[in-house]
């Protein structure tokens, strides 16, 4: 039922969701959504309020897990390996597969405590100067590492906004994921820090595949690469964002990018 | 007998009142055409009412202690009282004698005089009663007459109902804490008084406490009241043993309701913990000192350690862990309960697996909380006493094993409070010199407490 552009090129999914199905005790948030999610772009998910867009993302690295009403039907692939078989260990899945929230939400500890919270969980530094270059790194590649490498022992949470959301996009980077999940991550921000939380995706999407949830069409336009159009617990319609923006296949997209409802 | 009347009296006219100001507020929206009452027709009432209350409870206070003084005195102004002894003890008696028959508590008098003053007595009486009366209608017709003619449809009724029941909770709570107040002044000015008969260098170092309450108050023996082992066994089985059982037991039954527990569970483990706190601690005192006392020495004897005392600081320590619990548990509970579930899932997101989470980041951001609930054990752990007075002897012994027989502060005060001495003895006001140090050391911790969980509210803000 999801309209797929024709001029959408074939690649290698990262992540394939088939018929996916999500609900909350007897609700469906989600209705046997397949799409393929390629590595090395942004895809944008966008919708009105409620269409399921953010469920089927936490789907993605099984946060819905913490949900005790929440299940899910269907197969999710990561690198043709199905996420939901009791073999996968979620610590792996969530350590490959990283997210970004729509609050910004570093632990009240040193800025240092943040970033290196991730590698001390899964073993990835050896000793203290590899731990420090893994910080150092992941601030770097945050474009946070300027504005605080002097406080690394300052609180995290005595950061703005904008730096925390970049502090969560650096503590989510710094465990060196394949995929990254942005829940929404400009939508408490300023349009300043929008900009530069833009900026840093547009510069991470050569390493990483990102899923972005977005309310904005603009920002969706501006960051994506991919977006797909969810309404009531379906994708509508998949293809390259410029296409979904300027030739719209499907009624219902096109009254949603020209602001008819939502 | 005429406090009580009086008081229903009061009530009487109080809701006369009420009812008058209602009926007049109506009145003024029934005749005004398009009228707006400023309050509702109920607060003219209250207004009227709280007028006619608020004065007669002052009256009322004032009268009772002063009607029996006046009543007495137009007595003695009786010729019938001339011949009496002008020895105020003898005098009395005599008086109580005819006041005891007059208000019907006695039948007969043994001394003749005090027959003599029965009528006057009685005389007497019911004129005041009258009096006292007469003056309540009158102040509840004054002071209900005031606030009636006041009364207008634009009236604030409401806001000066308000500002009354604001004066009545401020009232309130000045009572706790005058209480406290006085409390303290009370057990400073008895602690000075020791502190003038053993000096406080003595009390506060030395290390034997056996108090001798037969002597001589003079020639008390200042080295006899070193209150060190005191201190030391409160803080052993209060702050040490009580605590190694209630702290991790405390943590771990919080952890386990607020993160693995399934609602269904939860609903029903929370409560039954908390019925550990509302367990009288006289019934733990027999549970400490019937059962575990004797299964911890014999358990002892078991396994070759001789000497153990059937009245041990561990038995103590142990049940006064085990009540404890619940204020550990309760306040680590609500603190990780606290923590914003963006943490959670931060952390869970990052991979951490849910003890991984727990003990990096919910534990760390609820730590403030876990304190301050710790302190408030400790607090209440060094000030109980039933559990030590059945457990735990009244033996003061310097000692860390935990199975000798032990004493604490609030012991100490009980059993010198009780004994024979007097209140002229150092043995018996040790009692408030211990009091005070205890009620200085809780007053610190729970000051401590209030600062940390201060901190602990700011956190996340």
């Amino acid at each position: 039922m999801t309209v797929v552009h024709p001029n959408l090129e074939v690649t290698d999914a990262k992540i394939r969701a088939r018929d996916v199905s999500v609900f909350y005790g007897a609700k469906k948030a989600i209705d046997a959504v397949s799409i393929d999610i390629p590595s090395k772009y942004v895809t944008a998910f966008i919708g009105p309020s409620g269409c399921g867009k953010s469920t089927f993302l936490r789907a993605l690295n099984r946060m819905n897990d913490t949900i005790p009403s929440a299940r899910v039907e269907g197969i999710i692939e990561l690198d043709g390996e199905d996420i939901y078989t009791s073999g996968m260990d979620v610590v792996q899945l969530r350590a490959r597969v990283g997210m970004v929230f729509q609050k910004p939400n570093p632990f009240p500890k040193t800025i240092y405590e943040n970033i290196a919270y991730g590698p001390r969980i899964h073993g990835l530094a050896e000793g203290k100067t590899e731990l420090d270059a893994i910080v150092e790194r992941s601030l770097r590649r945050a474009g946070l590492w300027n504005e605080v490498k002097d406080r690394l022992t300052d609180s995290g949470t005595a950061l703005s906004g904008g730096q925390q959301q970049r502090l969560c996009i650096a503590r989510a980077i710094a465990v060196d994921p394949e995929v990254i999940l942005m829940d929404e991550p400009c939508s408490a921000l300023d349009p300043i820090a929008t900009a530069k939380i833009e900026e840093l995706i547009d510069e991470l999407r050569g390493n990483y595949a990102i899923v972005i949830v977005t309310h904005s069409m603009q920002q969706a336009a501006r960051v994506s690469q991919r977006t797909a159009f969810f309404h009531l617990g379906n994708v509508v319609e998949y293809g390259r964002t410029s296409d979904i923006f300027t030739n719209p296949l499907e009624e219902r997209t096109k009254d949603y990018i020209t602001g008819r409802y939502g | 007998m005429s406090f009580s009347l009086l008081l229903l009296l009061t009530i009487g006219l109080a809701l006369a009142g009420w009812l008058a100001g209602r009926a007049r507020a109506w009145s003024f929206r029934k005749t005004g055409e398009g009228v707006r009452l400023a309050a509702l027709p109920n607060y003219h009432g209250w207004y009227v009412a709280l007028w006619i209350v608020g004065p007669l409870l002052a009256f009322l206070a004032l009268w009772t202690t002063l009607a029996p003084n006046l009543v007495q005195q137009s007595v003695l102004a009786d010729p019938a009282a001339a011949g009496l002894p002008a020895f105020d003890f003898q005098r009395n008696a005599i008086l109580a004698q005819a006041r005891a028959v007059a208000t019907g508590l006695a039948t007969t008098t043994t001394h003749p005089d005090a027959a003599a003053l029965v009528e006057p007595y009685r005389d007497a009486i019911s004129r005041y009663r009258l009096i006292g009366i007469l003056a309540t209608l009158a102040i509840a017709i004054g002071a209900g007459a005031f606030a009636f003619l006041r009364l207008k449809p634009q009236f604030a009724a409401r806001t000066k109902v308000e500002r009354i029941v604001l004066a009545v909770l401020l009232t309130a709570s000045l009572v706790a804490i005058l209480t406290t107040l006085g409390i303290l002044v009370s057990l400073v000015f008895e602690t000075i008084r020791f502190f003038g008969m053993i000096s406080p260098l003595d009390f506060l170092f030395g290390t034997t406490w056996s108090p001798d309450p037969m002597t001589a108050p003079t020639s008390a023996d200042p080295t006899r009241y070193g209150a060190i082992p005191l201190f030391w066994g409160t803080i052993f089985i209060g702050a040490i043993i009580a605590m190694v059982v209630a702290i991790p037991l405390g943590l771990m039954s919080a952890i386990y309701l607020t993160q693995y527990a399934r609602p269904s569970w939860r609903k029903w483990l929370k409560p039954a913990l908390e019925i550990l706190a509302g367990v009288p601690t006289v019934v733990y005192g027999y549970f400490a000192a019937l059962t575990v006392a004797p299964a911890i020495r014999d358990a002892a004897l078991a396994i070759g350690i001789s000497g153990a005392s059937s009245e041990s600081a561990l038995a103590a320590g142990l049940v006064m862990g085990v009540m404890i619990i619940p204020f550990v548990s309760s306040m680590a509970d609500d603190s990780i309960a606290a923590v914003p579930q963006a943490m959670r899932d931060g952390s869970l997101a990052m991979g951490a697996t849910k003890s991984e989470t727990i003990r990096r980041v919910l534990i760390p951001a609820a730590l403030p909380g876990i304190v301050a609930g710790v302190m408030l054990a400790v607090s209440r752990a060094i000030g109980e006493t039933m559990i030590v007075v059945m457990a735990a002897s009244t033996a003061a012994n310097l000692s860390a094993n935990p199975l000798e027989s032990m004493t604490t502060v609030t012991v100490q005060i009980v059993a010198m409070l009780t004994g024979e001495g007097s209140f002229d003895h150092p043995a018996t006001l040790s009692a408030f010199a211990l009091g005070f140090v205890l009620f200085m050391v809780t007053l610190a911790l729970n000051f401590i407490a209030l600062r940390v969980v201060k901190r602990f509210r700011e956190a996340y803000e």
